[in-house]
């Protein structure tokens, strides 16, 4: 047997005649099995070294991505506090609701999907709507709602189903319920699912989990301490983001409850008293700014906006001529008229143009020297001689028309202005407007015109450029009840920890005084305000009344009527017609309610507004309510209890 | 029993104690590893029990079958299976994609399974019946035994075990000692022809296999899902890991598969640097200990045999810690006598019979 030698060429021309040898063969096989062993622990060792690399040098990292798979944050939102009027009457709580969720990753078929629910429960285009606009913007593993207030029936007809609809659930939360609807809208406010410019703007970390804030009125103002602060929770989850356990807890902290100075009775008979004028009415305590009545009207309800509104409503409200949505308390802005003759007299004996003796001729209209231009008086054939007091209580305009003219603008408004007209008077409720207070340097800047003296004529009372709002109407009215000591006009009373139950008052916040040179300028114009209703323009609501009271009326035109041409109630259009103004306070020697009534397009002063103040007065002053505040509020107030504590 | 006894005993009934020992630590350690992994699901430790009490059976029985009988039969079998494969082809069952089941009515399998057994053997056989090492031309008839059962069943698709029937071929080849100079050609050829398989026979998951892994994040929520997390699972185990029944990643769910394909993961999350580094010398302790068993048989064919099923369980252990750690693409191999299933099982244990079988008759010369 020829021993074959591996890598020896076979001899040329012989034929390939290999033999097996076994012996050779093996030790063939045992050097390659040997170079097998060596590239398996080669590969091993390679296995072992990305076990090194992943275990040790980068434990941390995959320590930290493992922990984050599993550890997620929760938010806990927190319950937000109640809002109550000052006898503890229940304006906004939180009711435990039912929504219908879609979580758009688990749902195979969103169209049938919802072809299936509406089988089940109504559901409207503008719901599919408002759903498919938030579960674009949403992430595809969160619940969108999209049915809210599941009504008991409904909850039964669905949970039946609910295992053959993935992705679909029922949510509980707490929705924000506002009992009384539309009373005291413009004051409360209400909350709504926070928007796109919002979520730029709030703190994520306070505002994770919260769907709501607080959109306007006290729900705005007031948003920090109703919202409360929210909690966290660490849960261990699985794959699927199901929580299994918690890790730990950091309770939320409920918000507090706030009660607001409004009395609700009070408001009701304000919002009535308006009857179907739009307008607006505000009712405050002078001795320490709380309003205890803000009605503006038309009013309207809040609840649908607190999970949004439907586009169709939203728009009629929006759109609507009488414009309900507009608070005409804080921003709606009127001619203050002849309301703001007390005050022009107050300036005069402040500035010494004019003293409480001295008298003016009235032959029913005025004319500026040199001038043929008439300024009229509202009485055609004028009033005669008059007085100051005689001047407040006819409302005569001539003699304004003179001592507006000598007292000149610069001063009437820097005089008018320490009573806070044509600037806010820092209410806390959100939006209030400035108005405006004219002057030269406004008039530069705005019209780029020089200052006529006409100007100042129509100023002197309370028209031409001359805007208030009803507010400041209410709070310089105060001032003067208060013989110059000044309160900054607020609607909050007291806040209450929901725990506790230990209630905070607010302090009053006292602005500086306005001061006069003689305490006793404030007794004239006083005592003109008082002869307004005893004799004077409003003395229709003088009869009667168990109190004194001291007013001013005022007639706002809104249609400029021609040089030669009479002013006719009745021939004009509704819309074309003067506002009514009417301000005042009571009782006259110990005042503890100033109002300030605007009905728009309400003809005179003295014939609509007066009335609706005195309403108001009669109310609050001789306790005279349509429905006993105590007993509603304490089966509220226990409902309340209940519901927080859920 | 002494010692002695206990040694007659298992070569009486043909089974090597170093190989059973090893084997037997592996399953065992595989089986309350698998506890954890499975949730605590004591019914999936018992099935995979029962499975590896099956496998070891197969193994003990085939240990009695002298290895003539394998040489005999080697070539029967390999026409057997090639004709199986033919008819997976045309009347196979679909499942998942692939076509790979065969339904004999009351017997449902793969065929492709028989391949990893078959190949070595007739590789084993052709190779046995020529002198060594062998010539070019020899290549051809060797490439050609495990090209077209390779080919059948990558067209499946199943890339997992053609790969396997591949490598047993190719290292059938290597143990025949087929000369480096012809290795380095093929080694060349086939990278040649890596561009021509990426482009005409790979189907897309397959592509998208090898992307994933050449850059897991590009998709993680989607394929590579399942690496990245695998990877997490193993690295946040650190040097000692998190403890048995502690592992977050495989207990929450985040581990895909986690009982199964990437029960490495699950080992490693739990019992770390140390416990892989363990396991990793075990499977190297039963592949040198089968080499040994190899390189002691009496001819070249049982040599063959038994090397290229060692290396075939070696393929098994290191694609899967491979992939499941990110240095090898996904390629779906189980953990032998890890993963939960029982086709692949049965195969190895099969193969370590016939190890078994070789070694113990190495006094009896196949022919």
């Amino acid at each position: 047997m020829k021993r074959w030698q591996p890598f020896a060429k076979p001899a040329t021309g012989e034929p390939l005649a290999r033999e097996k040898d076994n012996t050779a063969e093996s030790e063939l096989f045992f050097r390659r099995a040997l170079v097998v062993l060596f590239a398996v622990f080669l590969s091993f060792l390679a296995v072992a070294g990305r076990l090194v690399y992943l275990q040790v040098l980068n434990h941390e990292r995959f320590t930290t991505l493992s922990e984050s798979n599993r550890v997620r944050l929760q938010p806990l939102p927190p319950t937000r506090g109640f809002i109550f009027d000052r006898n503890g009457v229940l304006l906004a709580d939180n009711l435990a609701s039912y929504h219908l969720e879609i979580t758009r990753e688990q749902v195979k078929d969103l169209d049938t999907t919802l072809a299936e629910l509406r089988q089940r429960i109504e559901l409207t285009d503008a719901d599919i709507e408002r759903y498919r606009k938030l579960a674009r913007r949403a992430p595809p593993y969160t619940g969108v709602p999209l049915r809210f207030r599941l009504t008991d029936e409904e909850i039964a007809r669905l949970a039946v189903d609910l295992y053959r609809l993935p992705g679909v659930d029922i949510k509980a939360d707490l929705t924000r319920r506002y009992p009384l609807g539309p009373l005291a809208v413009h004051a409360i406010g209400y909350v709504g699912r926070i928007d796109e410019n919002e979520l730029r703007r709030l703190d994520p970390g306070q505002y994770s989990g919260s769907t709501h804030i607080g959109k306007t009125g006290v729900e705005r103002s007031y948003e920090d301490l109703l919202r409360g602060r929210t909690g966290w929770q660490q849960v261990e989850t699985n794959a699927e983001g199901r929580p299994l356990r918690v890790l730990s807890r950091t309770p939320p902290v409920p918000g507090q409850h706030i009660y607001l100075s409004i009395d609700v009775r009070l408001q009701a008979v304000a919002e009535k008293a308006l009857e179907d004028y739009n307008g607006a009415i505000v009712a405050l305590d002078p001795r320490n700014g709380e309003i205890l009545a803000l009605a503006s009207q038309p009013t309207y309800d809040p609840n649908p906006f607190v999970n949004g509104i439907d586009f169709a409503s939203y728009r009629l409200l929006n759109t609507s001529k009488d414009r309900p949505l507009l608070n005409r308390a804080l921003r709606g802005i009127y001619p203050p008229g002849s309301t703001v003759k007390p005050l022009m007299a107050l300036a005069g004996l402040e500035y010494g143009e004019v003293n409480r003796y001295s008298g003016v001729f009235c032959p029913g209209f005025y004319r500026l020297p040199g001038s043929s231009h008439k300024f009229r008086d509202w009485r055609r054939g004028g009033h005669g001689s008059v007085s100051m007091d005689r001047a407040i209580a006819q409302s005569c305009d001539v003699y304004f028309y003179n001592l507006a003219f000598n007292l000149g603008i610069d001063r009437i408004h820097e005089f008018l202005d320490r009573f806070h007209l044509g600037r806010p008077t820092g209410v806390d409720l959100p939006g209030e407007k400035s108005a405006l207070l004219p002057s030269q340097e406004w008039k530069r800047r705005v019209h780029k015109h020089a200052w006529f003296a006409g100007d100042t004529i129509s100023a002197g009372i309370g028209q031409g450029y001359f805007l208030t709002t009803p507010l400041q109407l209410a709070h310089a009215t105060a001032v003067i009840s208060q013989r110059g000591a000044d309160f900054k006009p607020r609607v909050l009373l007291a806040t209450e920890d929901p725990g506790t139950r230990i209630k905070t008052p607010e302090v009053p916040r006292p602005l500086p005084p306005v001061t006069v040179k003689n305490p006793q300028f404030w007794d004239t114009v006083i005592a003109g305000m008082i002869h307004v209703v005893e004799g004077g323009t409003a003395h229709r609501i003088g009869i009667g009344a168990k109190y004194r009271i001291a007013g001013k009326t005022g007639t706002a035109q809104v249609f400029t009527v021609g040089q030669n041409e009479r002013y006719n109630a009745s021939r004009l259009a509704r819309h074309l017609l003067d506002h009514a103004l009417f301000v005042a306070f009571a009782p006259a020697d110990d005042p503890r309610i100033a109002v300030a009534v605007i009905a728009e397009h309400g003809g005179g002063g003295s014939k609509t507004a007066a009335p609706m103040a005195r309403k108001v007065m009669d109310a609050y002053l001789l306790d005279k309510y349509d429905q006993p505040a105590a007993d509603g509020a304490r089966d509220t107030q226990g409902d309340a209890q209940r519901d927080g504590s859920e | 029993m002494d010692r002695s006894n206990k040694g007659k005993f298992l070569r009486l009934i043909h089974l090597d104690l170093t190989l059973l020992l090893g084997l037997l630590v592996i399953s065992g350690t595989g089986l309350v590893v698998l506890y954890s992994a499975g949730q605590r699901d004591l019914d999936l430790v018992t099935g995979q029990a029962m499975r590896l009490g099956l496998g070891f059976a197969i193994m003990l029985a085939l240990a009695q079958i002298p290895p003539h009988y394998f040489r005999f039969w080697s070539p029967w079998i390999y026409l057997a299976g090639i004709l199986l494969l033919l008819a997976v082809m045309v009347a196979g069952d679909i499942s998942k994609g692939a076509r790979r089941w065969l339904d004999l009515g009351v017997l449902r399998f793969q065929p492709s399974e028989i391949m990893k057994l078959a190949v070595p053997m007739m590789m084993s056989w052709y190779f046995a019946n020529k002198p060594l090492p062998p010539r070019l031309w020899h290549l051809l008839g060797g490439v050609s035994i495990t090209g077209v059962p390779f080919l059948l069943i990558a067209k499946q698709p199943d890339l997992g075990t053609a790969l396997v029937v591949g490598c047993a071929g190719a290292f059938v080849l290597f143990l025949a000692g087929l000369s480096w100079t012809i290795l380095l050609g093929l080694v060349a050829a086939l990278g040649a022809a890596v561009p021509l398989f990426w482009t005409f026979a790979m189907h897309d998951y397959q592509r998208q296999r090898v992307l994933t892994f050449l850059d897991p994040e590009s998709d993680p929520l989607g394929a590579g899902y399942h690496i990245i997390q695998s990877k997490i699972a193993i690295g946040s185990g650190g040097i000692y890991g998190k403890g048995w029944l502690n592992g977050t990643q495989s207990h929450l769910d985040f581990l895909p598969e986690g009982s199964t394909d990437f029960i490495f993961a699950a080992f490693s999350e739990e019992f770390g640097l140390v416990g892989g580094c363990l396991l990793l010398t075990l499977y190297f302790f039963v592949i040198a200990r089968c080499l040994y068993m190899a390189t002691h048989t009496p001819d070249t064919y049982t040599r063959l045999l038994a090397g290229s099923l060692t290396l075939i369980f070696f393929v098994y252990a290191f694609v899967n810690s491979g992939m499941v750690s990110g240095l090898l693409p996904v390629v779906g191999l189980p953990l032998p006598l890890f993963s939960y299933g029982g086709t692949s099982l049965v195969t190895i244990m099969a193969g370590f019979g016939i190890l078994m079988s070789v070694y113990s008759h190495r006094r009896t010369p196949t022919r």
